[in-house]
């Protein structure tokens, strides 16, 4: 989302074709699509040591989910915007071809490589992933070492991990208490289809009230007993943002989208699109991942 | 006569070559940025919980208004003579309507199905602005019409 949607409105604007479902892809295909891998999202980083799988077997498992939740955004967002994609595209003024950045993508090669790679030699795929980060900060701060570590050091977002910290005791609060009770009765034991299924949609819908860096907190530790079920709530806190404006009713963000502004944002749209797609991501990605762990014999 | 044009995406070339085989009259280029979309970016922004780099919703916006400008470019130098641009910002077929309010004439192009004869051939946008319109209306297709043969058969109770 953060690198891509720059790219995508470039590229729609330069072709001149509608940024709209674009631009609606990229915010959508950032939360469901980032299934694959443990690195795709912070929810899958959370849950990916309490899952009990290896880097490889977290991505084997998420495969067919992903592909089954990616395949039914594309089918509904082909149907959704059919008169915005149908609208004729002309030659579109031609652009000068730029050089990929070789370096950068060999490094995230390899460092994708590594995690895999490493893992079964016991080592932590936070180590590889320091590893690729130092290669490439190492080329940058070579080059013009003041500016350049100004901008890394605001790169690697320290608050952010202050916060990411700071909401987990703060859940660990709230999980030793009722609400953690109640959350604890309404996950199933066992990881059946219908039981991945519940889990699944607990966890959307704790997305939604709350967000889902915090849903993942407090259900990961309920359901580490079975990796099926931690991957059933992966499924759930990532595809279920896409449900409401943008995954999270906390009051901090509607005022800043409703009152910041001078009239109320087309959340129209967004909220009958994700009214479409959510219930059949969920459940064509529960499929999956029931078909995939029946298949490798996880449970 | 003031005509404005309405330039969009899909269909700003053949909006463009009807005004310019108009006889006389003031035309106006007009191009609306969709500031919902703006809004959904950066809302889903906001969703990520400061995991985005701040600063999205402006950048989205500067790049959809660098955009129109350039299409607004094209659309004049397609039309080969001067013309008044308007860029505006907002709800894009409240913004149109609101456009035309001294305009003797409005052209609009086609923005859906552009195969087939028939209702889908408009959008809801380009169907809000027709039902709208305070003036009249050029209503063109963005391309080659489609034959007659895709024309659909009539209802089996009214022949």
């Amino acid at each position: 989302m953060v690198l891509l949607t720059p790219v995508v409105l470039a590229t729609a604007t330069g072709m001149r074709v509608r940024a709209k479902p674009h631009l609606y892809a990229c915010t959508h295909l950032a939360n469901s699509a980032s299934l694959l891998l443990p690195v795709s999202n912070l929810t899958n980083l959370l849950a990916f040591t309490a899952s009990g799988l290896t880097f490889a077997g977290f991505a084997g498992l998420m495969a067919l989910p992903w592909l089954a939740v990616v395949g039914t955004e594309y089918l509904l967002f082909r149907r959704f915007f059919a008169d915005d994609l149908a609208a004729a595209a002309h030659r579109a003024p031609a652009v000068e071809p730029v050089r990929a950045p070789r370096f950068a993508l060999v490094v995230l090669g390899a460092t994708l490589a590594g995690f895999a790679l490493a893992e079964p030699l016991g080592v932590h795929p936070a180590w590889v992933a320091a590893g690729g980060a130092l290669v490439l900060a190492a080329r940058r701060l070579a080059r013009r070492p003041l500016d350049e570590a100004g901008r890394l050091v605001r790169a690697a977002n320290l608050p952010f991990c202050a916060f990411v910290f700071g909401l987990g005791v703060v859940v660990l609060a709230v999980r030793s208490g009722g609400v953690g009770d109640l959350v604890g009765r309404l996950v199933p034991d066992r990881g059946g289809p219908l039981g991945l299924l519940a889990v699944a949609v607990l966890a959307a819908v704790l997305a939604n009230v709350v967000n889902n860096l915090p849903a993942t907190l407090m259900l990961t530790p309920l359901v580490a007993h079975s990796p099926g079920l931690v991957l059933a709530v992966l499924l759930g806190v990532n595809v279920g943002p896409n449900l409401t404006y943008v995954g999270s009713l906390a009051t901090l963000l509607w005022r800043q989208i409703l009152h910041a502004r001078d009239h109320p944002p087309a959340a129209g749209d967004f909220l009958r699109l994700g009214a479409l797609t959510v219930p059949a991501c969920l459940l064509a990605g529960v499929a999956a991942l029931w078909l995939g762990l029946r298949v490798s014999g996880t449970t | 006569m003031k005509i404005v044009v309405w330039v969009t995406e899909g269909g700003w070339e053949a909006c463009v070559d009807a005004a310019r085989e108009l006889a006389g009259g003031q035309v106006v280029l007009l191009h609306v940025v969709d500031t919902g979309t703006v809004e959904v970016v950066a809302g889903a922004r906001a969703g990520l919980l400061g995991r985005a780099m701040p600063a999205g919703g402006p950048a989205v916006e500067a790049a959809l208004g660098a955009a129109q400008a350039a299409l607004l470019d094209a659309a004049e130098a397609r039309l080969g003579r001067p013309a008044e641009r308007i860029g505006r910002r907002g709800r894009v077929e409240r913004e149109v309507v609101a456009a035309c309010g001294d305009a003797g004439l409005l052209v609009l192009a086609r923005d859906g199905d552009h195969l087939r004869l028939g209702p889908r051939s408009l959008g809801p946008a380009t169907r809000f602005v027709l039902d709208h319109a305070p003036c009249r209306v050029l209503l063109v297709w963005p391309d080659e019409p489609p034959d007659l043969d895709t024309l659909p058969p009539p209802p089996p109770d009214r022949p």
